[in-house]
């Protein structure tokens, strides 16, 4: 335990993200993910960095936005009524190819929603949020140490694809505190000769631009970056597979909802039912492999998620609808508890019987 | 000899503003000022939506394209990315900076951001077209105003500099035109002085320029240089609205004292 | 094995920080852990409640829906959960605040009257402390070291002058017979 600290799921996050090098918070509060801004605000002035509490969450992915483009790793958060707000933003760090690092910390919503954890944002981080065609990379933690290592990656992962990654984790996470370590290894942060640091007089100017009035030219710079998407697609999609290999109910689940599956399946495995789980890490890109080889051998698969099915939707296309796939699912703030999940397992087995 | 060259600056390309449209005059006057202060390879610049979008293909410092109306963010976003050696500027038009950035320019001004803001007021919005923009004039014909703007229905001018200057934060307002020599003159005094200002670390500076839009206006570009000073003036008087360094201040601050 | 404890009460009665407590003095004992408040305009006066989960295995959902441990601190919070708890479990009352009587036989209960001690004691906010003394000592895990231990990583150096009436008030609260 000797390096182990107990930490909010928040915290970890800005925690990490000072070890990962980023010296720029911008941020607008808003529950439950306020943690993160007043962790920067004490830390920050003390290391040199800046914190800045922005008028709005659309004037902090716009600084976001200008820190990015100067070149330096920086980064926001906010919750989900916060996230459509910053959406905007999004659309035009994608369409600049800059880099940055996103936090949703996701509350129920639509509209203002309520402030207990929720997962349905999924749609709106898979599939860009913003306009224009454009993904995200979306992180999904479901351990306060996996805040700190996802967010540690997402800044690697931003910089070396030149895109924003989004930390997509809900209120538990965010609210509860586990152990976690930071002995992690920092990598060097790469070189960004695009940035607009100042011409020094020894260089042509550089432009972070988003705007090509020339279609034919929008249509190569939109072609080229689904080209990058297309390796991102082959080489970061993460899953955790726990019991699948012999698996004939697969539980599909991320963040919360994953560790809830968890005990059910455990449960489900103590009394005889071939059940195993797969948990979504990366969701976009979204781990279709894992679903893939799994939709062989398994029979049924249960998308467990905290929204009205979304997460389903890419369960279905990557088994290309082979396997029937329901839904257990709690909404509005509430989490579906092991026993529902498990109950869902027993009906999925006895199905299979038949 | 040359006696009438192009600004290091700005760059050898031609701009696409319309004949006759006051753009042009600004921009050199940026480029003269960066030249003069010798501050273009630490110069970043940032360009709004509306007219001056392209903006970033005329500047030869580095250039950054911003979302309607978050050039202030962006800027602040720069300025604090490198605080002791980037110059940050914006560019904006007055649909960008006084409608859908209101709150974005009164909160950089608020926070003194070491910023300097360069703020073209043509009444109108030009790259759409010719609507009614947040300082369009009361009675004034625009394509949403085609009756003239009516006071009632879509309340009054946005006064950028006065509004501003009610403010603790900002350091510098100023208000200037560009239809004389003289007056071009003059603009360029203020534009090098909000440049300066941030190169002393005194804080967010911002002039606004009355310019005009012949095209949108419907006139000779003659027509609406006359037009600015008989209608665009008495309703926007130039002058310094506030400068805290020369101890200009707006009436309630000189009162507060 | 793992133990599911639940603090409930009002909000601003140290329910939050006992369970921190808990949790790093199981993470001392190189324990897995979890620590989930309830969160938002409830933390002050309001109802709240804390789920902490010490196991020996990792932690999987860390909501506390059965607990084996609950600690009562106002009388809503033993409504709502007293029938949650475990068959054989723990319910410890803070009987200077709860009047009734838990209706329960399959279940261990203790009734302190952590209030009125501690305001008695000096300490009127920590009352917190004294059932959490109690609750150490009756589960048989209350060594000094790893209470102190724990006790120092919830406290900041600042407020250093705190700990040694925190530790005051759990002796208190261990020595307690009814």
């Amino acid at each position: 335990m000797a390096d182990k600290v107990l930490m909010k799921g928040n915290e970890a996050i800005a925690e990490a993200a000072i070890q990962a090098g980023c010296r720029h918070y911008f941020g607008y509060p808003i529950t439950p993910q306020t943690e993160i801004a007043a962790y920067m605000a004490k830390r920050m002035p003390k290391i040199g960095g800046t914190f800045l509490q922005a008028e709005s969450e659309i004037a902090a992915i716009n600084m976001v936005y200008g820190v990015s483009a100067a070149g330096k790793r920086v980064m926001t958060s906010s919750s989900s009524p916060g996230i459509s707000l910053k959406s905007e933003g999004l659309s035009y760090l994608a369409g600049a190819d800059l880099p940055a690092l996103v936090v949703n910390c996701q509350r129920g919503g639509p509209g203002l929603g309520g402030i207990q954890p929720s997962q349905s944002d999924y749609f709106q981080a898979t599939r860009g949020g913003g306009h224009g065609d454009y993904h995200m990379i979306v992180l999904a933690p479901s351990s306060v140490q996996e805040m700190a290592q996802l967010t540690i990656k997402g800044f690697e992962l931003a910089d070396e694809y030149r895109m924003t990654s989004m930390i997509l984790a809900d209120g538990t996470i965010g609210q509860m505190m586990e152990p976690v370590s930071f002995d992690f290894e920092i990598k060097e942060q790469i070189e960004k000769p695009w940035a607009t640091t100042g011409t020094k007089m020894a260089r042509k100017h550089n432009i972070v631009n988003s705007l090509y009035l020339n279609p034919e030219q929008l249509e190569v710079t939109n072609i080229e970056r689904y080209k990058r998407y297309d390796i991102i697609k082959e080489k970061e999609a993460i899953a955790e597979e726990y019991l699948v290999d012999d698996a004939d109910i697969i539980v599909a689940a991320f963040g919360i909802a994953a560790r809830v599956s968890k005990n059910a399946v455990n449960q489900a495995r103590a009394e005889g039912i071939k059940v195993g789980l797969i948990r979504p890490i990366t969701l976009w890109p979204f781990p279709e492999k894992a679903f893939r080889k799994a939709a062989e051998h398994a029979k049924q698969i249960i998308c467990v998620e905290l929204s009205m099915g979304q997460m389903i939707e890419d369960v279905r296309l990557s088994t290309e609808c082979k396997v029937p796939v329901s839904l257990c699912y709690r909404v509005g703030g509430m989490i579906p508890t092991p026993d529902q999940v498990y109950q869902a397992i027993v009906e999925a087995a006895k199905k299979g019987e038949k | 000899m040359l006696v009438f060259d192009r600004p290091k600056a700005l760059c050898d390309v031609p701009l696409h503003y319309c004949p006759g449209c006051t753009h042009g005059i600004v921009h050199r006057l940026v480029a003269e000022t960066i030249d003069e202060l010798g501050i273009e390879g630490k110069t970043v610049g940032i360009a709004p939506v509306g007219c001056s979008v392209m903006a970033y293909d005329y500047f030869n410092c580095d250039m950054i394209e911003a979302s309607h109306g978050r050039a202030p963010a962006v800027a602040t976003g720069v300025k604090r990315s490198d605080p002791d050696n980037l110059i940050v500027f914006t560019y904006q038009g007055d649909g960008d900076l006084a409608s859908i950035g209101t709150a974005e320019t009164v909160h950089a001004a608020a926070r003194n951001e070491n910023i300097t803001i360069i703020f073209i007021n043509n009444a109108i919005y030009g790259m759409t077209g010719g609507q009614m923009a947040p300082t369009s004039l009361p009675g004034q014909v625009t394509q949403t105003s085609p009756y003239g703007r009516d006071p009632k229905l879509c309340g009054y001018p946005v006064k950028v500099c006065e509004m501003l200057s009610e403010l603790e934060g900002p350091e510098y307002l100023e208000r200037v035109t560009v239809n004389s020599v003289k007056n071009v003159r003059n603009a360029k005094r203020a534009i090098k002085k909000a440049f300066q200002n941030q190169i002393d670390g005194k804080g967010f500076s911002l002039v606004e320029v009355i310019s005009s839009c012949p095209t949108n206006w419907g006139m000779t570009p003659q027509e609406a240089l006359k037009w600015i000073d008989d209608k665009m003036i008495p309703y926007y008087p130039l002058g310094v609205y506030k400068d805290r360094s020369a101890g200009i201040f707006a009436h309630s601050q000189e009162a507060s004292k | 094995m793992t133990k599911e404890y639940l603090f409930a009460g009002f909000g601003g009665q140290g329910l939050l920080f006992s369970g921190k407590v808990l949790a790093y003095k199981g993470l001392i004992e190189e324990k897995n852990v979890s620590w989930l408040p309830s969160y938002g305009p409830e933390m002050r006066g309001g109802t709240a409640n804390c789920s902490v989960i010490v196991s020996d295995d990792p932690v999987g959902a860390p909501i506390v829906l059965t607990p084996d441990v609950l600690v009562a601190m106002n009388l809503p919070s033993l409504d709502k959960y007293e029938k949650a708890v475990r068959k054989g479990g723990y319910i410890f009352v803070d009987s200077s605040l709860i009047e009734r009587k838990v209706q329960r036989d399959d279940v261990n209960v203790y009734y302190v009257p952590a209030t009125r001690l501690a305001s008695e004691n000096g300490a009127p906010t920590l009352a917190n402390m004294i059932l959490m003394g109690k609750l150490l000592s009756v589960l048989d895990s209350y060594t000094e070291e790893t209470v102190d231990a724990a006790l120092k990583k919830c406290i900041s150096a600042r407020h250093a002058d705190m700990l040694e009436l925190n530790r005051k008030m759990m002796e208190i609260g261990k020595n307690y017979n009814e």
